[in-house]
């Protein structure tokens, strides 16, 4: 299983991201490299196909496919939306932990 | 840097989502403003957009006011443009005014860096409080310090806030 974890600097909620990706595997018994890419510039974001901060892909695979619609590649902080529809700059560890184990909500 | 807990706010002259044009002014009645520097884009704000409503339906009859300031670069972050503006107030029933920053100068003369960020200022349009609007984006029911909230009922108290300044939480203002 390929991890990947893509942030932007200025927009806080990576570190917050980080623990709940790195506790959602450790939840599921997961286990592989996370690989951590610190997007810089709009030409990374273009590059990387990056909707914003941050980004978790699974074997290349955005966890929240739906937060995907309408976006553009920009150095940002990503909304996800949680369960009970209020926004946040985090995906919840559930979403996270049912993405690992190859759920589709 | 932004400017100083004591110091006098720079008045501003921003036009509004509602086509009328806002200044420090508009407000001569209000014992206490809180401006804060906010977008539609920033998911920091989104999640704190119901507060800063309910501070404003709780706060107006006591006799404070909230304004709302957009100063992101709309040409790199489209979502932040006026007109997506009109629409988010529109949508989320703000009764404060949501006012334009084009050319960034005020969040320049401000010193804001984040979205959202408060500066709550006093009958004499000086710095009482600024920073954050509590200490938790994510959860209202979860906070434990309700920074906006006890600036105010200490400033239209005529007392000190307990808490001056906190760093602001959120998103980076875009700048041009």
């Amino acid at each position: 299983m390929r991890i990947e974890f893509l942030y932007y600097a200025d927009c806080p909620s990576h570190e917050e991201a980080l623990a709940r990706l790195k506790g959602a595997m450790a939840a599921e018994g997961v286990e592989a490299d996370i690989h951590i890419i610190e997007v810089k510039s709009d030409q990374e974001a273009q590059q990387l196909r990056f909707i914003g901060s941050p980004t978790i892909r699974i074997d290349g695979e955005d966890i929240d496919p739906e937060g995907l619609e309408g976006q553009q590649y920009a150095l940002t902080c990503r909304v996800y939306t949680k369960r009970d529809g209020r926004p946040s700059p985090a995906p919840e560890t559930a979403l996270i932990r049912a993405r690992l184990r190859g759920e589709i909500q | 840097m932004a400017i100083s807990v004591g110091s006098t706010a720079p008045d501003f002259k921003l036009k509004g989502v509602d086509g009328k044009e806002y200044s420090l002014g508009a407000f001569a009645d209000r014992k206490a403003v809180a401006v804060i520097f906010s977008c539609n884009h920033c998911p920091y704000v989104l999640a704190w957009e119901d507060r800063m409503i309910a501070i404003q339906r709780d706060y107006e009859a006591r006799g404070a006011a909230l304004i709302a300031i957009n100063s992101n670069n709309a040409a790199a972050y489209p979502d932040d443009s006026f007109e997506n503006m009109v629409k988010r107030s529109q949508q989320q029933g703000f009764s404060f005014p949501y006012v334009h920053d084009e050319t960034q100068d005020v969040a320049h003369a401000y010193g804001a860096t984040h979205t959202p960020e408060v500066f709550l200022l006093d009958a004499e349009r000086k710095v009482r409080y600024h920073g954050a609007i509590d200490d938790n984006y994510d959860d209202a029911s979860a906070v434990k310090q309700h920074y906006l909230r006890d600036a105010l009922d200490a400033v239209l108290e005529g007392g000190e806030p307990s808490v001056t300044e906190t760093p602001p939480v959120g998103c980076t203002v875009k700048w041009k």
